[in-house]
C-alpha cells in the first residue's frame, strides 16, 4: 500500500495505485463487501435445531 | 397430477393446456416451501432473498420519486430522502446481489441442470447495470449531464446512439423508469421461479433430499464417494 497515493480534488477523492484508479467511496463499499461476504461463511445461522436434515416438502 | 387427472391428457383446450403448464411449473408444494434440506441453513443462501428485498425498496422509493416529478429532489426535502432512499438500496441491492453472485460461483450453483439459473442471474446482471446508467443520467444535474457526453462517444462508435440517445434526458428516463425495471422484474421472477423449479444447490459433495449422486451430476468419477455420504 505504500505505492497507494490519495489525490484530493473537486471530483472527489481517489486512489491510485498502478493500473488501478479508485475512488475512495467506491474502495470502501467493495472492502465491506468483501468483509460481509467472509462473514457470511464463517458465521453460523442463528436458531439452531436438532432436526431431521430432510425437507418435509421434498 | 394424481389418477383422475389422467383421464383428461388429450388438452384439447388452451384452457386445459394452460392450466397445466402452470401447474407443472414447479414442483407440488414447492412454490412457497416452508421447510429446506439442512445445509440450506447458511447465510450464503439469504443473499438472492435480501437481493429481492432490496429490488423492492428501490422500485417504491422509485415509483414515490416518479410522483414527485423529475426535479423533485433538488427542492424539496422530502424528495432528497426518497432518493437518498433510491440510492442507498440500490447500493444495497447492488452489494447483496454481487455478494450472491460470489456465493453460488464458489458453489459452481450451476450444477444439476440448473444452468439457466445461471444464465438468468448473469442477464440480471447486466440489465441492473443498464438500469443503474440510466438512472445516473435521469439525476438532472451537472453529473448526469458529464456522464451523457463522455458516454455519446462510445455508443455512437458502436452504432446504437440513433435509437439510444444518451443525450435525450426524456428517452433515457423512460429506459430507466419502465422499459430497463420491467425486463428486470420479469427476468427476476424468471430466475426465482427455475430455483423453486430445481431447488436450492447442495453443496459441492453433498447429496440433496431425492438423489443418489452428489450434485445430481452424473459424474462417474466422484462415484466412489457415494458410499460414504448418509
Ligand atoms: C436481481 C438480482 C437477483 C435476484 C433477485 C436473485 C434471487 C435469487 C434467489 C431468491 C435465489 C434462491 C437461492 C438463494 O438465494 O441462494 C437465487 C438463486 C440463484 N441465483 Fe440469483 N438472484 C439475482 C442475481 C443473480 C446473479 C447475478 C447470479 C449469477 C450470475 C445469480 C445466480 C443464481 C444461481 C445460480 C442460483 C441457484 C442456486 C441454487 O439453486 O441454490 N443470481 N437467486
Amino acid at each position: 500500500m505504500q505505492l497507494a497515493t490519495v489525490v484530493m480534488d473537486a471530483g472527489g477523492r481517489f486512489i491510485d495505485w498502478g493500473v488501478l484508479h479508485v475512488s475512495v467511496g467506491n474502495l470502501i463499499v467493495v472492502l465491506v463487501m468483501l468483509v460481509v461476504f467472509a462473514l457470511v461463511l464463517v458465521l453460523p445461522f442463528p436458531g439452531e435445531r436438532e432436526e431431521q436434515p430432510r425437507g418435509g416438502s421434498r | 397430477m394424481t389418477a383422475p387427472a389422467r383421464a383428461t391428457t388429450a388438452h384439447t383446450t388452451l384452457t386445459e393446456r394452460l392450466r397445466t403448464r402452470i401447474e407443472h411449473t414447479v414442483p407440488q408444494g414447492q412454490a412457497l416451501p416452508d421447510r429446506q434440506p439442512a445445509y440450506v441453513r447458511s447465510w450464503v443462501y439469504v443473499f438472492g432473498v435480501l437481493t429481492l428485498s432490496a429490488f423492492l425498496v428501490v422500485l417504491v422509493s422509485g415509483a414515490i420519486l416518479a410522483v414527485g416529478g423529475l426535479t423533485w429532489w433538488h427542492t424539496s426535502s422530502v424528495g432528497h430522502f426518497v432518493n437518498s432512499l433510491h440510492l442507498w438500496s440500490v447500493e444495497i441491492f447492488f452489494a447483496t446481489m454481487v455478494i450472491h453472485l460470489w456465493g453460488k460461483f464458489w458453489m459452481a450453483a450451476w450444477r444439476g441442470g440448473r444452468g439457466l439459473t445461471w444464465v438468468t442471474g448473469v442477464l440480471l446482471f447486466l440489465a441492473s447495470i443498464g438500469t443503474a446508467f440510466t438512472g445516473y443520467l435521469s439525476q438532472t444535474n451537472f453529473d448526469s449531464e458529464w456522464i451523457s457526453t463522455q458516454a455519446k462517444d462510445g455508443l455512437n462508435a458502436v452504432g446504437i446512439g440513433a435509437f439510444f440517445n444518451v443525450l435525450n434526458p426524456g428517452q433515457m428516463l423512460l429506459w430507466h423508469v419502465v422499459l430497463l425495471p420491467f425486463v428486470v422484474g420479469l427476468i427476476t421472477v424468471w430466475h426465482v421461479v427455475l430455483v423453486r423449479r430445481h431447488g436450492v444447490v447442495p453443496p459441492i459433495d453433498a447429496v440433496a433430499p431425492g438423489e443418489t449422486v452428489p450434485g445430481d451430476a452424473p459424474d462417474l468419477s466422484t462415484a466412489s464417494q457415494e458410499e460414504a455420504r448418509p
